[in-house]
């Protein structure tokens, strides 16, 4: 990632970043038509100047912020426990039913 | 059916709300003086089901941008009316409820976290508290405070993997900013002069109040006041700020090796964080115009 310091590569990697998240409709999105026109604006501009540098610098933050939110939710989703189950759940994995009093408990309304 | 929409979004947590995935500040245990004040923003509700299709911001008054989902507009957990100062920060904030499919991830939001932080206030915090909260991780009461100017003694590979990582940014904050920090291998850490400490807290004293709370947030995370500012300047890139923050852990990640659901999570939601915070820095910080000039034949 360190090497993607070419605006071509890392518009390209933003915007692939943008349709890894979206799927197939992505060139709909906002930040698609954003981050273009940024982008070919800037090519106007010089070389060298400021503006150019401080693009660069957050279109690199915002690839990494991309990549890293989405590396870090499929990481959720597979190691991140799942809650506390239901009680009736827990009696059904070790193979028990919870008692039922059909009369009701007595101090239940 | 569909509830009010400031309830709804007071389930949007704050920068400052304890992190439910976050074991890095869970560890720290972050003071949160008035938590026993306005404490409906301090949610367990992480998720929420989707209950719009479309995003989209609009102009707002004052220049500052709105975002839209579906026809309602975004408010903050506070109730305010969510507003950003610039475009691309509201894209980038639009941008996260658009990627969240069927259920609202709300720790995911790291853009949508920040300017919450900054339009609430939630722990009404002046511009100098945040500075004098923020310098705190320069000095040298704790140790956890000051990794990256701590140095071990051994074993030498990491003695020589700290100096060689360490010792340019180091030299590079103080030739930068003219200022003497040093580095110890005592565990009280080094002593900081007071012209140091009065040299960034100018310096901290320039960037406006959203800017300040991305610039806190991002030391918080880096844990260090020196890679932080280094990350803002953009002496160095979000990976590399992230890399020297783990240094240790890393070095002990190279020699016992790695843990996927410990040290990756731990890396990817770090690098998550700072980037959104130094992206929003940079976005609060900067302004821009366009200018538009008619050809003249």
């Amino acid at each position: 990632i360190q090497s993607l310091s070419s605006p071509f590569c890392l518009c390209r990697g933003i915007l692939r970043g943008i349709r890894a998240i979206k799927g197939p409709e992505y060139k709909h999105s906002l930040a698609y038509n954003y981050v273009l026109d940024q982008f070919c604006k800037k090519q106007v501009n010089h070389r060298y100047c400021l503006a150019q540098e401080e693009a660069l610098y957050a279109s690199h933050s915002y690839l990494c912020l991309l990549i890293s939110t989405r590396q870090h939710m499929a990481l959720y989703d597979i190691y991140h426990g799942k809650g506390q189950h239901d009680t009736e759940e827990m009696a059904g994995i070790v193979g028990l039913r919870l008692p039922t009093q059909p009369g009701g408990k007595g101090w239940e309304k | 059916m569909l509830r009010n929409l400031v309830r709804l979004h007071s389930r949007v947590g704050h920068a400052l709300s304890p992190p439910i995935v976050c074991p890095r500040s869970q560890a720290l245990k972050l003071p949160l003086p008035l938590l026993s004040v306005n404490s409906k923003y301090y949610s367990i509700i992480t998720e929420r089901k989707k209950f719009y299709e479309d995003v989209s911001i609009s102009h707002g008054e004052g220049g500052m941008f709105e975002i839209n989902l579906d026809q309602r507009k975004l408010k903050t957990p506070g109730g305010k009316l969510f507003t950003a100062p610039n475009e691309a920060l509201a894209i980038a904030v639009a941008n996260e409820w658009d990627t969240q499919k069927d259920t609202l991830k709300f720790y995911s939001m790291h853009m949508t976290t920040l300017c919450n932080t900054a339009l609430d206030n939630p722990t009404f915090r002046s511009k100098d508290q945040i500075i004098t909260a923020a310098l705190k991780y320069l000095e040298t009461d704790t140790i956890w405070y000051i990794i990256n100017v701590y140095r071990v003694e051994e074993p030498p590979s990491l003695v020589e993997l700290q100096n060689n990582e360490w010792d340019p940014v180091l030299n590079w904050i103080e030739d930068g900013y003219n200022v003497v920090i040093g580095s110890s291998t005592n565990i009280l850490g080094p002593e900081i002069p007071q012209a140091t400490m009065n040299t960034f807290r100018q310096h901290l004293g320039s960037y406006n109040f959203w800017s300040l709370t991305g610039l806190e947030y991002v030391i918080t995370q880096l844990k260090s006041v020196v890679l932080a500012f280094a990350l803002i300047d953009k002496h160095i890139t979000v990976e590399q700020a992230v890399l020297l923050s783990r240094l240790e852990e890393e070095f002990q990640i190279g020699h016992w090796g790695n843990v996927e659901w410990a040290h990756d999570v731990d890396l990817y939601e770090l690098r998550a964080r700072t980037a959104a915070g130094a992206l929003f820095v940079h976005f609060s910080s900067e302004s821009s115009t366009v200018k538009r000039k008619l050809m003249q034949d």
